[in-house]
């Protein structure tokens, strides 16, 4: 069975693919979903050793084990408060159907991340970040509560004052300690379906720091970085700072989206052809433009307008080098790493650059007050070595990697970034976690 | 607008259901046999729409309840989907006659107890669309499911015949005949992907079928070139295939 369809059928154990987003690496396992907490709890009590999968959009394998829980068909609303703009709904529910039921109301995500085809579990789960991290903080800002499945079948109600240590373990905890069942989300009042959009060119990093405090007030701000030019350009970046518009539509234009049929072979995707792409797009976007007025879609998620985009990496995948360092020492860290990158010319189609706020009690959310990189690598030969050489480099600036991501990192890498992991470590042990959620990312890094 | 979904546990129903919410703001009746799981679908369906779901029990194989179930209706639905249905298990429904009757009583049976009773008041209203929904496997008896493919050739022909009476009262009958669709009644077979239809396709096939009044439809489309070549081979080879 292969992992498309996998994704939402019912399933009772059976043999299926699957895999995450960058297809790296490619498992077998058993399937199991649900659509009511008792068939979840009998599925708990039969086995041992689960991970819950919602959409796989994570990258790497924190969402990958030989048992999987399905969360895709627990997928029902249960209540909307529209004076309040609350949603309660079950963790199967993707940030898609959040927005096609919820924007024409005038209502929009307080945050989201650069994909919509991710569940409400999943957003949770990696605590995700969008554009506006600096302003709103993660997705655990916007939920008020979720109902945790513990490793027993007992389920309850974790906030940030009852059960506080399983939110805190819970949001940004990979799925590691039960499976969320149901969460109550604050969505955001929004008067269109419109951003304005202000975009400005950076001739490289320093330039492109400066754009960024300039524009801090911004609600959005995230920008492109070019990892492979050198000299004085050296990362060179267009930044696209956003506020949601007051005029313009309330409803989405109905977009037609185009879909990578098969893998492509991986020849295609070189650092020639890495290069010629970034170079066009930064030619091509404007020196400076100020609220140009732009779709949501298009403004936050550009890349859903294709489907399968990832098979343009080819059949043995790609994994993403998310990283975060200190503001402190962001500057000279990033400096360093794209020197790195260029002069190893494993270059990156898509690197991304954005400034986080401060950063939240959750023992593993990945954000931290300082710069932000992502890159994305083909899987290849020397790919893992260099990138535990940059892991030294993060490492050493007081930096971290972001686990939704990640599929090589070591367990001292981890450790040293995740300083919390021993209390989330303990957690696990007290509620007997560790005897009933385990991820191949878990087991690799040691938690 | 409404419609009454029966069986709309079934993966199908459930889209369908979803779908003429949306598109036609329809009220939907949601009748099946698991509450727990029903009621749920209904909060959904009335907050993502802001239309009228309601949850009700309905056993298929429970005929003496079924005038009473539609009599209780406060508002009679203006389309009923029958989806209700099983697979089975063929070697079992060969060895186990109680088991072949399961079949035949919830796919067959089952639904012209419930039609019947529906047929009349439409047929007193002048007025309803009844869509059925049948498989393309009661088209021709194949050795791998021909227990539930005569169940859906008797409930294919009893659609036509209820056509037939209903057509000149006002009252349109469509017959759907799906090929194959992932659904949890297919969970676990490995089904040719490329021939293998979602329950939201179907969905807009049922509706498309629904708007342009058409009586017989396949869906997927192809289904119908499929099942044009597989009964056009003749008896003496096809009894000698292994399908
Ligand atoms: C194109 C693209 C852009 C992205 N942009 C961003 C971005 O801007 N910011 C950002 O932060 N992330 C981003 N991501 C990553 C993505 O948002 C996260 O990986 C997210 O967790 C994926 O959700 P999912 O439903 O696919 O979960 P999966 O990938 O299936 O699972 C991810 C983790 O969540 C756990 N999980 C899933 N459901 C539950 C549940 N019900 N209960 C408990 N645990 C659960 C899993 O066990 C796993 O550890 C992006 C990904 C893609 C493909
Ligand atoms: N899936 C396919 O490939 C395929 C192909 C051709 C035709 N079909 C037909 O299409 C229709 C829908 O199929 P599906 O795949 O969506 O099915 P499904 O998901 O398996 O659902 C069938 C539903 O029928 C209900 N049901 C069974 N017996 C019942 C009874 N005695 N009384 C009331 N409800 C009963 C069940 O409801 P509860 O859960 O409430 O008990 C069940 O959820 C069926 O008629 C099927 O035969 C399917």
């Amino acid at each position: 069975m292969d992992h498309a369809r996998a994704v939402n059928i019912l399933a009772d154990g059976e043999k299926m693919n699957i895999e995450s987003w960058g297809r790296y690496p490619k498992t077998t396992g058993e399937g199991y979903s649900f659509e009511t907490v008792k068939t979840l709890a009998a599925h708990l009590e039969k086995n041992n050793m689960f991970i819950p999968y919602g959409m796989g959009r994570s990258y790497g394998d924190s969402a990958l084990n030989e048992k999987v829980i399905l969360t895709r068909r627990y997928d029902k609303l249960i209540q909307f408060d529209p004076e309040q703009g609350i949603v309660i709904c079950e963790s199967g529910v993707t940030l898609d159907e959040l927005i096609r039921i919820f924007l024409k109301k005038g209502w929009f995500l307080s945050v989201t991340p650069g994909t919509k085809f991710v569940t409400v579990g999943g957003a949770i789960a990696s605590d995700v970040h969008g554009k506006n991290h600096h302003k709103a903080g993660c997705f655990s800002n916007s939920v008020l509560w979720f109902d945790l499945m513990l490793p027993d079948g007992r389920i309850v109600r974790c906030d940030r004052e009852k059960n506080r240590d399983l939110f805190l373990a819970t949001a940004g905890g990979m799925g590691l300690t039960g499976i969320i069942l149901t969460a109550a989300i604050k969505l955001k009042p929004v008067k269109s379906a419109y951003i304005r959009e202000t975009v400005v060119r950076c001739n490289n990093l320093k330039d492109a720091f400066e754009k960024f405090e300039i524009h801090e007030d911004a609600t959005y701000s995230v920008a492109w970085i070019d990892c492979l030019s050198k000299g004085k350009a050296k990362g060179r970046s267009v930044l696209m700072a956003g506020e949601n518009a007051s005029t313009g539509a309330i409803d989405l234009p109905r977009k037609r989206t185009v879909s990578i049929p098969l893998d492509l072979p991986s020849f295609c995707l070189n650092s020639f052809s890495v290069k010629c792409f970034n170079h066009l797009y930064y030619m091509k976007s404007p020196q400076y433009t100020e609220n140009r007025l732009t779709p949501l879609d298009t403004f936050f998620y550009p890349l859903d307008a294709i489907g399968h985009w990832n098979r343009i990496y080819g059949k043995k995948g790609f994994t993403q080098y998310q990283m975060v360092l200190p503001k402190a020492s962001s500057f000279e860290g990033l400096d360093l790493i794209l020197d790195k990158i260029s002069s190893a010319g494993m270059g990156s189609f898509l690197a991304v650059l954005k400034l986080f706020g401060p950063q939240n009690d959750n023992y593993l959310s990945f954000p931290m007050e300082g710069y932000t990189l992502a890159l994305d690598f083909k899987i290849q030969s020397r790919l893992f070595a260099f990138l535990d050489h940059l892991d030294d480099i993060v490492t050493d600036y007081g930096g971290r990697i972001y686990l939704t991501k990640d599929v090589r990192m070591s367990p001292d890498t981890f450790k040293k970034g995740y300083p919390a992991w021993d209390t989330f470590s303990a957690l696990r042990q007290h509620y007997g976690m560790n005897q009933k959620f385990q991820s191949l990312q878990s087991k690799r890094i040691g938690v | 607008m409404n419609l009454l979904i029966l069986g709309a546990n079934s993966d199908v129903g459930y889209a369908t259901a979803r779908l003429f919410a949306e598109r036609e703001r329809a009220n939907v009746y949601l009748a099946s046999r698991n509450m727990d799981l029903l009621e749920k679908k209904a909060t959904d369906i009335a907050i993502r729409h802001q239309i009228k779901a309601t949850p009700l029990f309905f056993d298929a194989t429970d005929y003496d309840t079924h005038q009473l179930f539609y009599t209780n209706l406060e508002i009679k639905p203006d389309i009923v989907v029958l989806c209700f249905g099983i697979l089975g298990n063929q070697e079992d429904a060969q060895k186990n006659v109680s088991h072949a009757r399961e079949v035949i009583d919830t796919n067959f049976t089952g639904a012209l107890s419930i039609l019947e009773v529906i047929a009349e008041d439409f047929e007193k209203r002048g007025h309803g669309v009844i869509i059925g929904i049948s498989s393309v496997a009661g088209l021709r008896g194949r050795q791998s499911n021909y227990i539930y493919g005569a169940a859906k050739g008797a409930l294919s022909t009893y659609l036509s015949g209820l056509r037939n009476r209903l057509a000149k009262r006002g009252v349109h009958v469509v017959t759907v005949l799906p090929g194959f669709i992932n659904t949890k009644m297919t969970d676990g077979m490995d089904l040719p992907e490329k021939l293998t239809a979602t329950p939201d396709q179907v969905a807009l096939d049922i509706h498309k079928a629904f708007q342009k009044k058409k009586n017989i439809i396949y869906t997927r489309w192809f289904w119908k070139w499929i099942m044009l070549i597989i009964r056009g081979i003749p008896e003496t080879i096809f009894k000698r295939l292994s399908l």
